[in-house]
């Protein structure tokens, strides 16, 4: 093997290892930035010695050997450190060996629950959303700040501070290592799941940059799903996200043109959906249902992102479901954008008529003030009524608030083509 | 990107209709996959009756020949595969080194193709490819 090789292999150790190395270290000294640098450290010592070496057959063992043997030596200082703080010399003989063995033994213990509470305090509330998702993509998903920076389109020094920012409010506010009990349990759930969506849609949806979408980041998204199911595969929201990102994904390669330019839906070549994730994403469906959770917020989202998946053509698609699936949506999760969804897919069951009464019920809500895809969905169901002069003007409301230049651009052709079908009419 | 781990257990082309893993070796290999599992790479994964129970239809000057199991010529056959999503072949490879191996066996590695992988007049002579994938789905 050449050094190369020697440092791809590691890189990819390094990736498949260092949560759940990370996870064993934080339970060991309660401190998941300092168990992130210990791991670190075990990496350097891998990248000076492995290349002489060769790879160990264990490599995972050896690095958690390495990391072990330093955070020992770390918490003996501290424990010396203290005792001679406190004057307190109860035990003169330092019984070193029972110590080391003790810790390795409780290191070793179910290594599944030091990921699951590695994952909620890297979520933990306490950070804001955006330091969430760089601390769990850090830590969880083994990336590194510079993979991380690119990901997000920011400079590496932001994510960098952000990191060590998240670190050090996680050790002041002093967040316990532990999978939270009982309600709490609940409420941190789900902004575990808020943070993995969140890196999904930041992949998904792009809000910057010249791409429309960065699927590496939703393949980040996806497996640290994979995850979170793999360690609680009877919670039926974690398969919901899971799913709702599987169908999702699915679609990324119909999504553009070769050029980069968005495709929206019913344009798709549904020839091109990944067939893979989407029989995974039913599947999973599936079992919610049998776990009794289909009527979670992302449980009805996937499951109503399958009711297109399931549609070979836009014609086929089961409208009056996915508009039924909408109003449950509405019920656990009220919010005005479920809502303008709830409105396309009632006029594509019941006609444009029927859309554009719940569209008008929210012209006044303010969250969707400078919403665009508002007066764009009031447009379409104008235009279709054949009112095009309401038509052109939405469509051109729709275009001044539209930020997305590419959806700019299709706005104002929809409201030249309202114009002059005002004209000829 | 997705790899399938193809598993080509040594004398596997021997044994018997009827021979299946012992449950020590199925709860073995279940740790790996677990650990797949939990790692978040696992997409799906099968295994395979023995090849004596199978049959290889081949044609022979323009006619079908269909050859019953065990196949006397077959050096290595497949007894299973995983397939992973992964960020890279060495991470694939790293995955698959990971694998309890019993000392004859072997996984190869191969990656598994994705439309932009071909240029486009093969992508548009494969049209409808992902379409008979999906039928399998619902």
């Amino acid at each position: 093997m050449t050094a190369t090789d020697i440092h791809r292999t590691i890189d990819a150790v390094w990736r498949i290892e260092s949560a759940r190395l990370i996870a064993g270290l934080a339970r060991m000294v309660r401190d998941v930035g300092l168990a992130e640098e210990l791991a670190q450290d075990a990496l350097v010592v891998a990248l000076e010695r492995w290349p002489e070496s060769g790879i160990p057959d264990n490599p995972g063992a050896w690095l958690m050997t390495a990391a072990k043997h330093r955070a020992i030596d770390q918490l003996r200082r501290k424990k010396l450190i203290e005792r001679k703080h406190e004057t307190l010399a109860h035990e003169p003989e330092f019984e070193a060996t029972d110590e080391r063995r003790e810790l390795e033994a409780m290191l070793d213990d179910d290594i599944g629950d030091d990921l699951l509470r590695l994952i909620f305090t890297a979520c933990h509330p306490v950070l804001s959303a955006e330091a969430r998702a760089a601390l769990t993509l850090r830590l969880l998903g083994g990336l590194t700040t510079d993979e991380i920076a690119r990901a997000f389109l920011v400079p590496e020094p932001t994510i960098a501070q952000r990191i060590v920012r998240a670190k050090r409010t996680l050790a002041e506010k002093q967040i316990p290592f532990e999978v939270p009990r009982g309600e709490e349990r609940n409420e941190r759930l789900a902004s575990v799941l808020e943070v993995i969506y969140l890196i999904f849609n930041e992949g998904y949806a792009a809000t910057s940059g010249d791409d429309w979408m960065r699927p590496e980041l939703c393949n980040e998204a996806m497996r640290l799903g994979r995850i979170l199911a793999g360690l609680a595969p009877q919670e039926p929201e974690v398969l919901g996200l899971l799913a709702l990102m599987e169908i999702q994904a699915s679609r990324l390669r119909a999504r553009t043109t070769p050029d980069g330019e968005p495709i929206l839906l019913p344009d798709q070549d549904r020839s091109r959906w990944d067939p893979l994730l989407i029989r995974r994403g039913l599947a999973a469906l599936q079992r919610i249902e049998k776990l009794g959770g289909a009527n979670g917020p992302y449980a009805l989202q996937a499951a109503i992102a399958a009711g297109h998946a399931r549609a070979r053509t836009v014609e086929q698609t089961d409208w009056t479901r996915i508009a039924t699936l909408y109003a449950a949506l509405a019920r656990v999760m009220p919010s005005p954008v479920v809502e303008l969804n709830r409105a396309v897919a009632v006029a594509m069951a019941s006609g444009p008529e029927a859309g554009l009464a719940l569209v008008d019920a929210l012209a006044d809500e303010p969250l969707l003030h400078n919403y665009h895809l508002l007066p764009s969905v009031r447009g379409d169901l104008l235009s279709r009524l054949q009112r095009h002069d309401e038509a052109r003007s939405e469509f051109e409301r729709a275009a001044a608030l539209a930020r997305n230049v590419r959806e700019k651009n299709f706005l104002e052709r929809r409201a030249a083509a309202s114009a002059s079908a005002a004209h000829s009419a | 990107m997705r790899f399938m781990m193809l598993m080509l257990p040594g004398g596997y082309g021997d044994a018997a209709p009827d021979a299946r893993p012992s449950a020590e070796a199925v709860e073995k290999m279940m740790q790996f996959n677990r650990s797949l599992q939990e790692a978040g790479v696992l997409l799906a994964l099968d295994g395979l009756h023995p090849p004596a129970s199978g049959a290889r239809v081949t044609t022979v000057n323009g006619k079908v020949k269909v050859i019953d199991g065990p196949f006397a010529e077959a050096h290595e056959v497949i007894g299973g595969y995983w397939m992973i999503d992964v960020s890279s072949r060495d991470e694939a490879i790293a995955w698959a080194s990971r694998c309890p191996l019993a000392p004859n066996e072997t996984i190869e590695v191969r990656q598994v193709f994705e439309m932009a992988d071909f240029p486009l007049d093969v992508q548009k002579a494969a049209e409808g490819f992902q379409d008979m994938q999906l039928s399998q789905a619902s």
